[in-house]
């Protein structure tokens, strides 16, 4: 038998990566041995010891590391799930104004886009957060009576406090991947064939309902995939959150991992949690993909 | 192409596996590294004055920073062949396990988790630093107690013992709170001076360091009351005797000279009353004049004199960094020589 000489290269090549892939595991296994680390998960159920500033299921410093570690994946995902709404409207609205005829609109959304992708998100985030928020006067503001109060503490509207790291990562997060949506969106639209506007113009359809029923439709087919991976960065940037105080995933391993010394096993939870919620954000975009491309 | 591609991978894994093998199989000290590489990789903080910070002219200064000189100054004879590594708090062990530094000097609690065998599997040279952790709040706020922190936003610092003592305390006293965590001490500080938080804590050294920056100093108060013993050492990695012992002896020679009287100013005096003097044995041993304390250890047999020609002893760095004259001072308390009540100590150099 003949084996083809490009399936041989591949098995060669194969062999060799795996053998490289090997030679680091090996390393890892016998430094930790060396080392005396070795990996045991058994401290998760040990009590935490630390305190959170927020939590939005009951938690208390004696509950277990895992408990903790759940609760900042919770608080992660609570930032990354309220920004993803928030940064697709914005994305929308910026992406359709650069497609404006309006030349105010045009120019306002091509400064911002143009703007905010220069500036590196930390450096927004650490402007949002010390700039912004913690310059906010001590003792409330209440510029519309009871229902909004804002210090450089919380922010209450309607009686529900929300913590000014939490503002800040919203906000940041929120206009930093707005910008690269709006760019997603703007090059949706632009596929879109030409002569699809002007049928609907000379049907004599409005803007607004032409956007909306004619090329809004043909153009999402193009936009969910470059769609998805800007939800993806949005959830991995929400990392940063250790910069302005919010006690996400990463915050709260970080503390684990001091605390127990456990920086392996601690990587591995951290990698996993956001392998599920990406994972979790890629399925449900790949639906929605299915559902659009059928309706096409 | 292919063949080329095929070359490339081969040499490619030649070369890991080659690294690889250096790693696991090298079961030479630290010590013999650090010295056939003529440089000290020193991990330090570089953000706290007084004990490591960067001056106006480029350079690190500070207590930390001067352990790692006289390290260099005992190891490899010179004061300045050190590389500093500023570092984060949860990146330091990290970057001690994986060898990218020699030594930690990076106020660094000694504690039995850090140095156990299952916990961080560090070995921890001297104190040279007696800490405690307390709270520093603005005056205005009128609070002199912990007891009235209660249910107050407290900045810290992610990932240090420090968070630990502070969820301790309140939890002893019955009391809720919201930490604000920053993975860095100067956002610490920003949060706390931008009033986020009603209090910032840290070890007392280092909340008086950063008090020393501010504009306004006298309107900011450390609270008296200490809640937990932060003894910093300089630390190395584990099972690695050859190296942790020559650091031990390198902090206790520090503080031996500061009991014996001598100092940067009259050490060649004292070397030459030692040379002559055939009575004073004791002197003569720890200058390296007679015996072998230095072979033993694995360094020059005057390594003391190197290294008090360096650095000076530990009463000299310490009135350097935080004395009375300095940005940052400290009053010395526990941190004198036993022989003024205080806290250090020197076994014999025999």
């Amino acid at each position: 038998m003949r084996i083809p000489k490009s399936f041989l290269y591949q098995l060669i090549i194969a062999f060799i990566i795996s053998c490289i892939l090997g030679v680091l595991f090996n390393n890892l296994i016998v430094n930790l041995i060396r080392t005396g680390i070795g990996i045991n998960f058994k401290w998760l159920m040990r009590p935490a010891g630390f305190a959170l500033a927020e939590t939005s299921l009951p938690y208390k410093p004696s509950d277990t590391y895992a408990w903790a570690l759940f609760i900042g994946w919770i608080n992660s995902l609570k930032v990354i799930l309220f920004s993803l709404i928030l940064a697709t409207l914005l994305g929308i609205i910026a992406g359709t104004a650069r497609s404006s005829s309006n030349l105010l609109v045009k120019s306002i959304s091509s400064l911002y886009v143009a703007l905010i992708r220069q500036i590196p998100l930390l450096l927004q985030l650490f402007f949002w957060y010390f700039v912004a928020f913690l310059s906010l006067p001590n003792t409330p503001l209440e510029p519309i009576g009871k229902l909004l109060s804002l210090s450089n503490q919380s922010l209450r509207i309607a009686g529900v406090n929300i913590s000014v790291e939490f503002c800040a990562l919203l906000i940041g997060l929120t206009i930093f991947t707005g910008a690269s949506i709006a760019e997603v969106v703007r090059g949706g639209l632009n596929s879109v064939n030409r002569g699809q506007w002007e049928s609907f113009r000379s049907l004599g359809l409005n803007e607004r309902l032409g956007l909306i029923h004619i090329i809004i439709p043909q153009s999402l087919p193009a936009i969910i995939p470059g769609l998805t991976s800007q939800y993806l960065n949005l959830a991995k940037n929400s990392t940063l959150a250790i910069a302005v105080g919010y006690a996400d995933i990463y915050a709260v391993s970080d503390t684990t991992i001091t605390q127990t010394g456990r920086a392996i096993e601690g990587f591995i939870i951290l990698l996993a949690s956001f392998l599920v919620l990406n994972l979790l954000i890629t399925g449900s975009m790949n639906i929605l993909n299915k559902l659009v491309m059928r309706i096409k | 192409m292919t063949k080329r591609l095929i070359y490339g991978l081969i040499s490619l894994s030649v070369l890991l596996a080659g690294c690889a093998t250096i790693d696991t199989a090298s079961k030479n000290s630290r010590l013999d590294v650090i010295k056939n590489r003529g440089v000290l990789r020193c991990g330090v903080s570089g953000k706290i004055p007084g004990f490591s910070f960067l001056d106006g002219d480029g350079q690190y200064k500070g207590l930390d920073v001067d352990i790692c000189k006289a390290m260099a100054a005992a190891f490899i004879g010179d004061p300045t062949k050190v590389q500093y590594r500023p570092l984060t708090a949860p990146e330091r062990f990290t970057a001690l396990k994986t060898g990218e530094i020699d030594l930690l000097s990076r106020n660094t609690t000694f504690n039995l988790s850090r140095d156990a065998y299952q916990g961080n599997g560090l070995t921890f040279a001297p104190i040279v630093f007696h800490d405690g952790q307390g709270f520093m709040v603005k005056k205005q706020s009128r609070i002199e107690k912990i007891n009235q922190l209660k249910n107050s936003d407290i900045c810290v610092g992610s990932g240090t013992t420090t968070e630990q003592n502070l969820n301790d305390e309140f939890q002893r006293l019955g009391m809720a709170y919201r930490p604000i965590k920053y993975q860095d001490l100067n956002q610490v500080i920003a949060g706390y001076l931008q009033g986020r938080c009603k209090a910032m804590t840290s070890d007392k050294s280092q909340l008086a360091a950063a008090r020393s920056s501010f504009s306004n100093p006298n309107e900011h108060l450390i609270l008296n009351k200490t809640i937990s013993k932060e003894p910093l050492a300089p630390a190395s990695i584990g099972g690695d005797q050859r190296l942790s012992d020559a650091m031990r002896w390198v902090i206790f020679a520090l503080f031996r000279a500061e009991e014996l009287g001598i100092n940067q100013n009259n050490i060649y005096e004292k070397l030459n009353e030692a040379k002559t003097n055939q009575n004073l044995s004791s002197l003569r041993r720890f200058l390296g004049v007679d015996g072998e304390i230095g072979q033993k250890l694995g360094l020059p047999n005057d390594f003391v004199v190197r290294i008090i020609r360096s650095t000076g002893n530990y009463a000299e760095i310490y009135e350097r960094h935080l004395g009375p004259n300095s940005n940052v001072h400290i009053p010395r308390g526990q941190n004198n020589s036993y022989l003024n009540g205080g806290l250090l100590i020197s076994p014999p150099f025999k």
